[in-house]
Parts: C-alpha cells; sequence; structure tokens
C-alpha cells in the first residue's frame, strides 16, 4: 500500500476544522503535546512502515522546500 | 563470595625458556580469561583442540558487572558442561514490569511458555560466572591457561602470528596459527591491528549500586520512567544471588562522576528509592557508554570477539550475551579450519554473522537508550507521549523501551540453505534451535536442548520419523524423534510441542550447525539434498 494523497474526506473542511479547533486554548507547548500524541495514534492507526515513511518524507520535503525559499527570499 | 576462587597464580610455563630462534608454536592462542575467552576456550578443548589462553591479571574482576544471562547463553553454557551450576546459583527470571512514576505501566514475560530446559534469563554475578569456567577450564588439559601473560607486542604473517608476552619473569615470544582476541572493550590487541573502533559515544551517565539486603521484592526486573525516588530520570532494580540488588540510576548529563559516586552522596538516593536504608554497598560504579562496533571481526590471522569487538549500552543485556553469542559461532569454525574439514572461507561467515547481529544489537540498545535519555525537546515531547498512552492504550504499551532484552539474531548467511518447501512456523535457516520436552529410550523426561548434546559436536540431524531410515552422510549426528509413543533408539514427544515448534510432520528433518543454529530444513530430504546443504553449511562453495 502506499501512501494516499488523493483527498479522502468528504468533506475536508471538517477534517481541517477538527484539528484546529483541538488545539484551540492551548499555548505552543500544550499544541506540540497534542500534535506528538496524535502523531503516534494515528500512526499506530495506519499500522504500515512504508506508509509511514513515505508521509514521513513528505512532510520533511515540505520543511525542506520552505527552508530553501526563505534562504532564497534572504539572498535576494 | 566464599568458596569461590578467584585468586591464581602465575606459573612459568617451559615456553619462556625457548630461545628466540626456537619460539613455540601453538594452534590457537586466546587473549583474554574474561566470559567469552574461557568459554571460547572450553568450547575448542571439547572439539579436541589444544588452547592457550593468557589472561593479563591473575584474578577474577572484582564488582557484578554483567549480571544478566540469557537462555541461549545458558544453552551453551550447558554443551560446555556448566549451565547447570550456573542456574543453581543464579536468580531465574522471565518477568519484567515497568512503572511511569509511581503506578505499573505494563509487565512482559520473555518465556511465557512452558517446555524449555532453561529460563529466560538468570542473574549472575560476573564473577560466579568467571569462577565456574575457570573450575572447568581447569578439568581440560587441552586448555593452557596462564595468568599474568600479557600480550604486549603482536607480529602478523600469512600463515601466523608471533606474540610478544610480558610475565613476572619478563618478556617471552609464541606463535600461533590463529589468535583470539577476548581482552574487553580496551582491547589491546585491537589497537596492535591498528582497526578503528568508531561509534556513538552517549553523554547520559549512569550509576550502579550493587547493595545487600534482605528484601521481598519479586525476582523481576523493575524499570520506573521517572518515579518519585529519582525525579525525571530513570531506575532500574534486578536481583541477584546472595540478597544482592543492581540499582542502576540514570544521572544528570553534567553530573559530577567523583561526587556523585561518594558512598554517602549514593545513599540517600537509594534509601527513597527502598523506602530504608538498611542495605550495604557492595559495588559502586559510574559509567558512561558508547555503542561502537569494529568494521572487520578478522585480522588476518587475528579474530575478534566479545567487549574487543563490539560494545553496546547495558540496557537489554547484550554485552556478554553477545560475546558469549559470538564464542559458540566461532568454535566449531575454528575447530573445522585447523582440522582441513572446511576451507578457510569458512570463518569469514564468523564475521559475516557476528557482524550482523552486533549491528542488531547496537540499533535495539542505541534506542532503548535513547528512549531513556531523550536527545531533543521533541524526543522528550514524543516519549511523554508515548507513556502518557501507555496508560490506556496497548500500542503505547508496546512503544515504550525500558530496554529490549537480548533473543538470538537470525543469521542471514551463506551457510544457510533457502528453505526449498512450504513452512508455517519452526525456526528458520539461521536461526537458533528452539527448545522442546522429549523423552528418552526409557522414557525419561528431557530437552531436545540435551539430545543436541548427546548427538556430538558435529553437524546433527534432528529427523521427526516416519518410519523411514534414510541413508545419512557420515559423520553426521542424529536426533530422531518419533511420536507420542517414542521409536526406536530415539525420543519420544509426548506433548507434541517439538513437532509443533518446529512445525514438523513425520518426514520432516532440520539440519544443526554445531552451535545449535538451522543451517537448512526439509519437509522430506534426499541424500542429494542433504549433502549439498551440508557442504554449504561447513563452508565448501
Amino acid at each position: 500500500m502506499a501512501l494516499s494523497t488523493r483527498s479522502n474526506f468528504a468533506k475536508p473542511d471538517d477534517a481541517f476544522r477538527a484539528i484546529v479547533e483541538a488545539h484551540r486554548g492551548l499555548n505552543d507547548e500544550q499544541s506540540a503535546d497534542l500534535d506528538a500524541a496524535l502523531v503516534l495514534i494515528l500512526a499506530n492507526h495506519i499500522g504500515d512502515l512504508d506508509v509511514l515513511k513515505e508521509a514521513i518524507a513528505l512532510a520533511a520535503r515540505r520543511m525542506l522546500d520552505t527552508s530553501q525559499r526563505q534562504q532564497q527570499q534572504q539572498q535576494q | 563470595m566464599a568458596l569461590t576462587k578467584t585468586q591464581f597464580g602465575y606459573r612459568r610455563h617451559p615456553d619462556q625458556d625457548r630461545g628466540a630462534a626456537n619460539i613455540a608454536e601453538h594452534a590457537i592462542v586466546v587473549v583474554g580469561a574474561g566470559p567469552v575467552g574461557l568459554s571460547l576456550a572450553i568450547d575448542l578443548a571439547q572439539r579436541g583442540q589444544s588452547v592457550v589462553l593468557l589472561d593479563d591479571a591473575d584474578r577474577i574482576g572484582e564488582g557484578s558487572r554483567a549480571i544478566c544471562f540469557s537462555k541461549r547463553s545458558l544453552e551453551f553454557w550447558d554443551r560446555l558442561g556448566i549451565g547447570q551450576r550456573m542456574v543453581d546459583k543464579g536468580v531465574v527470571w522471565s518477568v519484567g514490569k515497568i512503572f511511569h512514576g509511581d503506578s505499573l505501566l505494563y509487565q512482559f514475560n520473555l518465556l511465557p511458555e512452558e517446555g524449555h530446559k532453561r529460563p529466560a534469563f538468570i542473574n549472575l554475578q560476573q564473577f560466579y560466572a568467571e569462577a565456574y569456567l575457570v573450575d572447568r577450564v581447569e578439568e581440560l588439559p587441552a586448555v593452557d591457561l596462564r595468568w599474568r601473560n600479557k600480550v604486549t607486542g603482536l607480529e602478523p604473517h600469512n600463515d601466523h602470528v608471533v606474540l610478544t608476552i610480558q610475565t613476572p619473569d619478563g618478556p617471552y615470544r609464541l606463535a600461533a596459527q590463529y589468535v583470539v582476541a577476548c581482552d574487553g572493550a580496551r582491547s589491546s590487541l585491537r589497537q596492535m591491528v591498528g582497526a578503528e573502533f568508531t561509534g556513538q559515544v552517549f553523554e547520559d551517565q549512569f550509576l550502579i549500586a550493587d547493595v545487600k539486603m534482605t528484601a521481598a521484592f519479586p525476582t523481576e526486573r523493575w524499570f520506573w520512567f521517572d518515579p518519585p525516588f529519582h525525579a525525571g530520570r530513570s531506575a532500574l532494580l534486578h536481583k541477584q544471588p546472595d540478597d544482592i540488588w543492581r540499582i542502576d540510576l540514570q544521572l544528570n548529563r553534567l553530573a559530577d562522576p567523583a561526587v556523585e559516586k561518594l558512598p554517602e552522596n549514593v545513599r540517600p538516593r537509594i534509601a527513597r528509592m527502598l523506602g530504608h536504608d538498611k542495605f550495604d554497598f557492595e559495588w559502586i560504579s559510574l559509567y558512561k557508554f558508547q555503542c561502537r562496533r569494529m568494521n572487520k571481526f578478522i585480522h588476518g590471522r587475528v579474530i575478534f570477539a566479545g567487549d574487543a569487538a563490539h560494545q553496546v549500552s547495558p540496557f537489554g543485556a547484550r554485552g556478554a550475551n553477545s560475546g558469549l553469542e559470538d564464542a559458540e559461532n566461532l568454535a566449531w569454525k575454528l575447530d573445522r579450519v585447523l582440522r582441513g574439514t572446511s576451507p578457510q572461507a569458512l570463518l569469514e561467515s564468523y564475521h559475516i554473522e557476528r557482524s550482523a547481529a552486533a549491528d542488531e544489537n547496537i540499533r535495539e540498545s542505541t534506542r532503548s537508550t535513547d528512549f531513556m535519555a531523550p536527545n531533543s525537546h521533541q524526543e522528550a515531547r514524543l516519549r511523554k507521549a508515548v507513556l502518557s498512552l501507555a496508560r490506556e492504550t496497548e500500542f503505547g504499551k508496546r512503544m515504550v523501551n525500558g530496554g529490549r532484552l537480548s533473543t538470538p539474531s537470525v543469521y542471514d548467511t551463506p551457510l544457510s540453505t533457502a528453505d526449498a518447501d512450504s513452512w508455517h512456523g519452526g525456526p528458520r535457516p539461521g536461526a537458533s534451535m528452539p527448545d522442546a520436552p522429549v523423552a528418552g529410550a526409557r522414557g525419561e523426561p528431557m530437552y531436545l536442548t540435551d539430545a543436541f548434546i548427546g548427538a556430538g559436536t558435529s553437524f546433527a540431524l534432528l529427523e521427526f520419523s516416519n518410519g523411514a531410515a534414510p541413508e545419512l552422510p557420515d559423520g553426521l549426528g542424529t536426533i530422531r524423534i518419533g511420536g507420542k509413543g517414542g521409536l526406536e533408539g530415539g525420543f519420544a514427544d509426548p506433548t507434541g510441542l517439538a513437532a509443533r515448534r518446529y512445525d514438523a510432520e513425520p518426514g520432516a528433518a532440520y539440519l544443526l550447525r554445531p552451535d545449535g543454529y538451522v543451517a537448512a530444513r526439509f519437509r522430506h530430504p534426499t541424500r542429494a539434498a542433504l549433502d549439498a546443504a551440508l557442504a554449504r553449511a561447513a563452508g565448501h562453495n
């Protein structure tokens, strides 16, 4: 099974909203704690190391893109 | 330590009287009389080899040091004739408990089934293990154990090595066809061959205290994350013989070792843990550790084993046990090469199998260490999430890493013959043989591991008999298992556990290496297939 990046929710806004609302009222530290637990729960639910690694790669690639863009902007 | 001999005398050996042009020549010199060197020497001697065993000290080291000896190590020691003595003295255990704060997170049983001769682990102070091994060596004239013989020089040649050895009577030299360096983490032989020994250094400090007290704690391994008596850190409590308890406390990275080690500073910590201070110190040691291994375990005619070749963190009992696995792996190979029944290339499989095992041990123990001592805020946060999830979820419990205890590696090795038949269980080629209860010729209860010892020191065929008696290659030991009723000249399987653990129906057979690892298995072996598998397992490729 490969990582699915198609839109899987019938109402993606509801899913995004549910995550956002979970963080409402939390400070950064509490939010980070919540995310850490959430990542572990979802990773276990997926239960497939290859899919997890693909997801990590996708997330990490995005971080890399962001930092490269920032560097380019600084150089300009 | 009463009744256990730990001090030995230097004795001058006739080798020391020979001139420079006429130095003594030996087949095998083992350097280092610790658990690994002693066990290796005994195994080689039992195979008919003469071994010179050198040690730079004249006594067994103090302190408990290694304390957890695995089922696999006990099965090896059974083959060396000292397993029972170790078990009789040791504290048998198989249950571990993990606490977070003051509540139990979960517990595990490392051997949750019956029908094994040996327990998952015994705890035994290393000095007892060494003393029993020395006693066994003294029964074997083929092992020439020389105390206060310190190797100071190593001169490699194509087909031998010349060692320079310092003694109280001055230096002498001798030649060896093979030298096995079992001289520990600070191996001087490793430096002499110029091998690198690189890896990861951990900054966290741990304090080991062995304390003597009478206590009613069960014989289980107890591990705490963030216990009330040692806030924010981890702690371990484990029982040893003689009312000695091993306590292992994680310290601050910046703690000053000299200060931390003072008994007046250790005592209050442990009193907080135990809730009383009615204990005496046996041994206090502060340590940091490294995870590293040599790139090559074989340097010409010098072979490295145990801590000399690889080092791991102590969480998981992977130090001494992996060294003993090195010894059982190497002994039969070296014996066959010296006899000329296998090519020298067989030794390369020692490096292949045991360096992969070292990598596995390093990986496992590094993960445990990182879990106990997170390297960043985010690692700490993830650990906190795991620990809190463990209170209410099964997956969380399984992610809590308070040390994954040593189990034998499964070798991906050129000595194995890949399965051609379909199997739904049982040990695959490269795995160690599982034990099972069997009954002997007179119905006496015994174990498969006993039957393996009875089958000799060479390769053995474990056959689940279907009544046929196939013609077997010469020199192959046999273990023939009948059904519940047994069979003439073989063993019965009264509980059916042997057949079940080997996924065996009548006719099936496992080819076992001299170290008890599976080389090949067949639903219905043919003579040609057996010959081929045997040749492959003996390194004739």
